[in-house]
Formats: structure tokens, sequence, C-alpha cells
């Protein structure tokens, strides 16, 4: 089974309020809030952590769900951040992505 | 109700600056004739000193992120300062006359994920415009710079200050921008220069002016609705005038904290406390936000309560920051026909004799 990687995308503007994140892309500006459960998901998608571990480690421990509704949540929301380009989806490491500095002139 | 109309409740719940505003510097390449600022450098903050602002901004939770001025290009560091905002993940919106901004300039903001860029125009008339900024040339350096910043994509919103010296120029000012393919906002705020000196507000549109504007449906909408009767709500009593102080703040270029651009109540200074400290406990914050509309000394039995757009800092500025500010009064009047508590109690004071003899009673 390939693994899947994920990355929060650079062109979005984020902040936790509340315990839920708040969400907005830099693109279209289209505004998202995140329960708290997918806020753990987004806060670990460093890139280099596979899903399926923080899926086992955050989500499965820290809010007691079966691991088979778990990842299926998870690959929901995955899938509809992807979508909208403000979470970044690999079968390989990602790379850091925030924005980088200013090239001199 | 939208989810950013839930955020910003949730923020008022908890307490949280969801907005703050900062300006950069007070430096600008403009001298426009309605500008409040004093030019003069004395003392902007360091990079470094911004930078560890903005750290404590995120850490308490600061989500949209206003760089103003002054002109924000005016700093050699400013692009440096807002990538290190963008890597804080604020939502980032530049106020600019845009005058210092080429291709280079406008691709790195869009590289940064800059949100929103807001420019000054003040005429589609180089003649016009040039002579508010006293800067020649302004409105073609503007303009281009209008033209760089769409190319790469970014959202452009080009703002007006409605005043009598461009009142006529409003229409083709709103002309330009379409044509641009940009946003337009218009506001008759004029207000008076941060040292108190009140001349500029000769330049201040009258009520009677505004009646062309507030029955235009490209600038208000509905305009049945726009200019309705206020509705009679007694739940109004209970909440606040604006954000300032509640969700939103403002910091100048030499650290000291207010609850709002145009409410020059000093609250701290960020040189000498945490940002959290003067949000939190500052004894003037806290005052600013125990105001309900019930504690209004004028404005609580005005028929205007509910719909009122009254500035609290512009009634600080006129002398209480529970009074009226009657700039809005007038706005309110002259939108609706319906004149505010203040009018009618002026005219009332007006009216009565200097001296007033009661008969003895028996």
């Amino acid at each position: 089974m390939t693994e899947t990687y994920i990355a929060r995308s650079s062109a979005i503007a984020a902040r936790l309020l509340g315990g839920e994140m708040m969400i907005m892309s830099a693109v279209d500006s289209t505004f998202f809030t995140l329960n708290e459960v997918a806020t753990v998901i987004w806060q670990a998608a460093d890139g280099r952590t596979p899903l399926s571990e923080i899926v086992q480690r955050t989500v499965c421990r820290e809010f007691e769900v079966a691991p088979e509704e778990a990842w299926r949540d998870a690959e929901q929301f995955v899938t509809e951040l992807s979508q909208h380009g403000i979470l970044l989806v690999s079968d390989h490491p990602i790379q850091e992505t925030r924005p980088g500095p200013m090239e001199a002139k | 109700m939208s989810l950013l109309v839930e955020m910003n409740d949730k923020a008022m719940a908890l307490g949280i600056p969801l907005s703050v505003h900062i300006d950069v510097t007070y430096r600008c390449n403009e001298r426009c004739v309605h500008c409040y600022l004093d030019h003069d450098d004395k003392g902007e903050m360091t990079t470094a000193e911004i930078k560890g602002i903005l750290d404590q901004l995120a850490e308490a939770g600061v989500f949209f992120l206003t760089f103003s001025g002054g002109e924000v290009f005016m700093r050699r560091d400013f692009l440096e300062l807002v990538e290190y905002a963008r890597r804080l993940t604020f939502n980032v919106k530049i106020k600019t006359n845009g005058v210092m901004i080429h291709e280079a300039e406008a691709q790195r903001l869009r590289e940064l994920g800059v949100e929103q860029v807001q420019l000054s125009v003040y005429s589609h008339r180089p003649e016009v415009h040039d002579a508010i900024t006293k800067l020649p040339g302004s409105l073609k350096r503007t303009i281009d710079s209008i033209r760089f910043l769409k190319s790469q994509g970014l959202k452009v919103t080009m703002s007006n200050v409605l005043m009598t010296v461009n009142r006529q120029d409003q229409a083709g000012t709103h002309a330009l921008a379409k044509k641009l393919g940009v946003s337009y906002s218009l506001d008759p705020t004029v207000t008076p220069k941060l040292d108190g000196d009140e001349s500029i507000l000769r330049l201040r549109v009258r009520g009677h002016n505004l009646h062309e504007i507030f029955n235009d449906p490209e600038l208000v909408g509905d305009v049945e609705e726009f200019c309705a009767a206020p509705p009679p709500d007694d739940d109004v009593m209970e909440g606040y005038s604006c954000s300032a102080g509640h969700t939103a703040c403002y910091i100048n270029p030499y650290a000291e904290v207010f609850p709002c651009v145009q409410f020059q109540l000093p609250t701290g200074n960020l040189r000498r406390q945490k940002f959290a400290d003067i949000w939190y406990r500052s004894p003037q914050m806290n005052e600013v936000r125990s105001i309900r509309v019930k504690d209004l000394t004028v404005c609580s039995s005005c028929s205007h309560a509910g719909t009122c757009t009254r500035c609290p800092g512009l009634a600080y500025a006129e002398g209480s920051m529970r009074g009226p500010s009657s700039a809005d009064c007038d706005t309110s009047f002259h939108r609706t026909g319906i004149p505010s508590a203040n009018m009618l109690r002026k005219a009332s004071a007006a009216q009565a004799p200097l001296v007033q003899i009661l008969p003895m009673m028996a």
C-alpha cells in the first residue's frame, strides 16, 4: 500500500480560534473552519508524516475513534481540502511550502 | 449566518483581536490635502520590533492584518515584513498609493499570497488627483501599479475619499475602477489631524451633497433599504458601536496601541508592554469594551441607534467616547431624512432663551 503525505499550502491564511482552525485561501478567498478532529490533522500535516500515522497517532488515540471510521473521515477531509488547493497531497514526502525569501535583485 | 460572521461573533465572545491595522511608517511620498498624519519620522519601529510584534499578534489569535501608513513602500524592509507576516499565516491586506509598485513588487506580493491591495485614487483626472496628492504624475503611476497588480491576479480595490475638491469626479473615478476591472470603495470620512488641527474638516462633503451618493444603487446596493427609516429594535441597547477594542485594534509606527486608527485613545506601548497585557488588561481598552449603546449619553435615545454608523473614535475626537459623532448624525439624517437625537438637542438648545425666568410659585 502506498503512503499518503499531506502538507499545508503556503497560499492560505490560518489561525486557531477557540479550538477550531479557520482557514482562508489566498487564491480564491474561500473560507473554511475545521472542527477539532480536522484541526488536529491539519496541524499534523507537515509533509513528512504519513496520513496513516497521523490518523493512528492523533485522531484514533486523542478522540477514541475506531480506525476504519477515522481513516474514512480523514480521506474525505483530505480530498475536500486538496480540491480547494489548501492542502497538498502526494505519495512522497512533501518539502516545505512556506513563502520563500525575496530574491536578490 | 456566513462563516465569517460566525467567526467574528466567536472572536467577540472569546475576546480575541481578530483584526489588527498596523501603520509601519507615517512617512509618505505624497502630501494629500486631507491627510491627518504628521509625516516626520519620530522614531518608527525597527524591522526586529515589528517582527516581534507580529509574533505576539499571531499568538493572540489575530487573523486579519492590514499594513498601512504613510506609504508602506517608503520602508525598504516592507516586503520582508510582508513575508514574515505571511509565514505567520496572517491574512494580509495592504493599503498603499502604489506609486512605488512596479512589476517586481507586484509579482512578489502575489508570490507571498497577499489577500488584497487597496490603492488610493481620488479622481480619474490627473489635474484633480495630483492636486490632492501634491505629487505630479501620481495618478499615472498609481494606475500603472494597479495594472501590474491586476496582471499578477491580485485582488485590487480602488479607494476614494469623497471631498469637496473631488466630489464632482466621483462618477468618473468609479468608471475608471470599472474600466480597470477592480473593486471600488468610497468613504466620505475626513477626520481632524492627529495633532487636533481641524482645518482639513473644511474638505468634508456636507450631508445634503451626499444625497446623490446615498441614492446610487451601484454604491449602496438597495437604495430603498439603505435609506429606510430605522426600524424599532429594543435589542440594540445591549449592543456595541463597532469592533474597535472588541475584535480589532490599531498600532502606530511608534508601537502605540489604540482601539482603532480613527480612535486615538492611547492604551499602551509595545516597546514597554506585551500586546496581550495591553489588549486584555489596559484600563482604557476595558473602558471602551464596557460601553454599550444604552450607555451612550445622547445616542441611546436616538431613533437611529440601531442603524447609525456612529464612530466612537470621531465621538472621542469631538469630546466624549460616549457622546455623538456629528458627522455620523449628519449622514444618518441625510440618508433617511429623519433628524438624529443630537440634532434635535442642538436645535432645541439654539431656540432656548439664554436666560430663563420662571414665575414664582405661590
